[in-house]
Parts: structure tokens; C-alpha cells; sequence
């Protein structure tokens, strides 16, 4: 039995208990509300400027063309520019698709033995839940900005119009919420009922997906359950932006706390886990290199410099005792 | 292969992005408005329910009043001490509450929440 993803709920559970204790029974509101909040995102900018800058570092030697199209060659084969592109023009396309669109998910096969025969059947749930999973967050992430921006710009009140089109319930209800939620349970069920999946799963990969779930669900308790003050909420993460913070007077729920402290505990586990791939999809050698390693020389960037004597310097040097020896020269 | 040019310009957009509510805000402390009662409101002292539960829950009380009045024809709301109101949005909270633009969307605007109650509802007009 894969025990990882009971050790990771555990931990959840663990840490938001912890703040729902630490702010409700020992009141240490400036802990979880300033302090961890500026430290998770401290750990989150620096940690993640290091991990890129120590990727940044390593040599790539040569481009490694896992391409899924016809590479580029005599006029009469059609080659494939976006998938296995040629030119800059080209990785720019693979990259807007990859990044935006998951291509590479989108390709995902499932391999079964059918009666007597071995078949690769495509298979695009883990694309699609994984595209409703990283659009909605990304929506619900962007329209959290009205608590840290004052005046709200009108995009994010728009984004909020567009999010809350179906005017269910008061306060109206965000699809993104929903679907974020839907998203990465869906993600978590394949990793936990799939038997294949739940093998290589470790605990690594449940915790991510269970404080993500758990910010969702804290979010959700807040804005449609138990209630807190928005107002409440919105003094003290201005005061977070703009460098003057403050626990509000008459206190906010301890449940905004533990939805606070899951957010900082998931920003500073970033730099440190799986979570990089927001970054790391960006140096994805594979997708961001032109496959043009038969055109262009590609010298390998821990050759040694070699000192070179060609024959023209050669000739040059000893061009006089050549020619008194008889020996054939380029150059008169 | 060298992109540290490319990699850094891209951790520099990366560092504006998310630190973009720092310089939005540019560092000013900001002040929460606080809603402004009126003569009226103020004599008759409490709401339909104490203030602490209206700050946080009144959607949901409009949202169960609005279902009540138009799917059963309830119009009389009955508060936790046995006091009886008119449920309506437009005759009994905007009756005190007649100034919205120093009542409602003070706050309504500082979180960003823009209800769509006035699309029907109407309000009492507000001599400037």
C-alpha cells in the first residue's frame, strides 16, 4: 500500500491545525499573519531565482531532439516547423503551446495488453484536468489581487464579472473556485485509485495536491460558509503590500489564518519540490532548443581552448627554408 | 550554450510579476473606509440583527429574503428577538441605510464587490 498520501494528509491536517491553534488559543496573530506570510514569500522569490540560476549554469552541450514531427531536410520532405522546428520563429510556437496548452500532456498514451496484443490508446483526462486545474488557479490567484491592490484595477473586477457570469447564490458564485477544486481532486483520485499511478506516487506528489485542495477548501468555508470580514481581511493584506502591517482590531476568523498559512507554506515549498515546473517549463532543453544540430556547429562549452598552428602560419614561418629546400609552397 | 541574458531578463519579469502588488501600491498606507450611518440609522441603533453578523453575513440574509418573497410570497421576516420586519431590500434596509454611495459602496468598492442588487432594486436618490 502507498502510504504517501496518508503521510501528506496527515501533514495538511497537521499544519493548519497548528495555525488554527496558534492564532484561536495562543492568539499569535502577528506570527501567521505578518511574519510567515513575508518569510513564505521571501523563501519563494529567492529560492526560486536560485534554482533557475543553477539550471542557468549548466551546460547544455548539444540540442537533444526528442521531436515528434520530420525534421528539417532536402526540399522534398515536408518538415514539421512547430514540432520539430528549425528556426527561433518555430521554438517560439512549440514553447506558446507547451506552456500554454500543455502539449505534452496532451500526447499522453496509456499502454494496455488487449487479449493478445499490446496497444497505446491516447488518453487525454490527465490533459484535461491538468489544463481546468492551472487555468482556474491561475484565475483565482489573479483575482485574489483585489485584497492587495488599492484602488482594484478594473481587469480584475472585469476577470471577477466574467468569473461570477452565472450569478448563483450571494456572494455570487466563482466557477474558477469550483473547478480549481474539481481540478485537483480529480488529479489526486488518479494518483490514488489508478493502481499503475498510486505505484510511483510518493509523497512528494500527494502533499502539493492536498494544500492546494486544502486552500481551496479554506477559501471556499470563507467566502460561502462561515463567513469573515472582507474588510477585516482586506486591512490587514494591505497593510502586508504596502509595508505597514497590522493585525486588524477585533480580530479575523482563526479558518482565514489557516488558509494564510497554506498559502505561505505552499510559496516556500515551491523552490524545493515539483512545484518548480512553473519555472522549469521554461528551460525545458527539449522544447526550447531549435532541432538544427546538423546545420549549425555546435562547439561544446567545456572544450578546453586548444591552441591551433594551421598551415598558413605554418607556411609563413617557414616559407624561406621551403622554397631553398625544394619543398612546394601555397604562397610565392 | 549561453542564455544567461535570456534566463535572467526572464527572472527579472518573473521578480516585477510577483511583487507587482509592492510597487502598485507604492509602499502607501492605505485607509479602510468605514461605512457612515445615517440620522436615522443611527436612532433606531440595531439592524434587523446585530452588527457583527450584518458586517459578514447580510448577502446571504438578502439572498434568503429575495427566495423567500418571490418563490413563497413571504414578506415578513422575523428576527431572533421576535421583531417583525417587511423583507425588502428597497423599503426597510434602504429606508435607514438611504445613503448608498456612504453605506453600501464604501466597502463594496474597497473589496472590489459590485452586487448586482440596484440593477432591479432602486435607491433612494441622494441629495448631493
Amino acid at each position: 500500500m502507498n502510504v504517501g498520501y496518508l503521510y501528506s494528509l496527515l501533514a495538511v491536517i497537521v499544519l493548519g491545525l497548528i495555525a488554527y491553534a496558534g492564532v484561536e488559543a495562543a492568539g499569535l496573530q502577528w506570527l501567521f499573519g505578518i511574519l510567515i506570510p513575508y518569510l513564505g514569500l521571501t523563501i519563494f522569490i529567492a529560492g526560486f531565482v536560485y534554482r533557475v540560476m543553477d539550471w542557468a549554469k549548466s551546460a547544455v552541450p548539444f540540442r537533444i531532439p526528442t521531436t515528434c514531427g520530420q525534421q528539417k531536410s532536402l526540399p522534398w520532405f515536408t518538415p514539421n516547423r512547430i514540432d520539430n522546428p528549425a528556426t527561433t520563429l518555430g521554438v517560439i510556437v512549440r514553447m506558446f503551446f507547451e506552456i500554454l496548452l500543455f502539449r505534452s500532456l496532451f500526447r499522453n498514451t496509456r499502454v494496455e495488453i488487449r487479449g493478445e496484443r499490446l496497444s497505446y490508446k491516447w488518453v487525454i483526462w490527465l490533459w484535461l484536468f491538468a489544463l481546468m486545474f492551472h487555468y482556474s488557479f491561475l484565475i483565482v490567484v489573479i483575482r485574489h489581487l483585489r485584497f492587495f491592490l488599492e484602488p482594484v484595477p478594473w481587469v480584475i473586477t472585469l476577470l471577477e464579472k466574467a468569473d461570477g457570469v452565472l450569478q448563483v447564490g450571494l456572494p455570487i458564485l466563482y466557477i474558477s473556485g469550483v473547478t480549481l477544486l474539481l481540478g485537483a481532486t480529480l488529479l489526486l483520485l488518479r494518483r490514488v485509485l489508478i493502481p499503475r499511478i498510486n505505484y510511483i506516487s510518493l509523497a512528494a506528489d500527494y502533499f502539493p495536491l492536498l494544500l492546494i485542495i486544502g486552500i481551496a477548501i479554506t477559501g471556499i468555508m470563507m467566502r460561502y460558509f462561515t463567513k469573515v470580514d472582507v474588510l477585516k481581511v482586506k486591512e490587514l493584506t494591505m497593510g502586508l503590500a504596502t509595508f505597514h502591517p497590522a493585525i486588524p482590531e477585533g480580530g479575523i476568523s482563526g479558518l482565514f489564518y489557516v488558509h494564510l498559512f497554506f498559502v505561505s507554506i505552499l510559496l516556500a515549498y515551491i523552490p524545493f519540490s515539483k512545484l518548480m515546473h512553473m519555472g522549469g517549463v521554461f528551460l525545458s532543453p527539449t522544447r526550447n532548443l531549435a532541432n538544427n544540430n546538423r546545420r549549425i556547429r555546435h562547439i561544446n562549452p567545456w572544450n578546453h581552448p586548444v591552441k591551433v598552428h594551421t598551415y598558413e602560419e605554418y607556411e609563413d614561418e617557414f616559407r624561406e627554408k621551403m622554397i631553398e629546400a625544394g619543398l612546394p609552397v601555397e604562397k610565392e | 550554450m549561453n542564455d544567461r541574458g535570456k534566463i535572467i531578463a526572464g527572472l527579472i519579469i518573473f521578480f516585477a510579476v510577483f511583487t507587482f502588488p509592492f510597487w502598485y501600491n507604492h509602499g502607501a498606507a492605505s485607509s479602510v473606509p468605514e461605512p457612515k450611518l445615517t440620522d436615522k440609522a443611527k436612532a433606531a441603533k440595531t439592524c434587523v440583527a446585530d452588527t457583527q453578523f450584518m458586517r459578514t453575513e447580510h448577502m446571504k440574509l438578502l439572498d434568503a429574503w429575495r427566495d423567500t418573497v418571490v418563490r413563497e410570497g413571504g414578506r415578513v421576516y422575523t428576527n431572533e428577538n421576535g421583531k417583525e420586519f417587511m423583507a425588502s431590500l428597497s423599503n426597510t434596509c434602504m429606508d435607514c441605510h438611504s445613503n448608498k454611495t456612504e453605506f453600501c459602496d464604501r466597502c463594496h468598492n474597497y473589496v472590489s464587490s459590485d452586487p448586482y442588487c440596484w440593477d432591479c432594486h432602486t435607491y433612494p436618490k441622494e441629495e448631493k
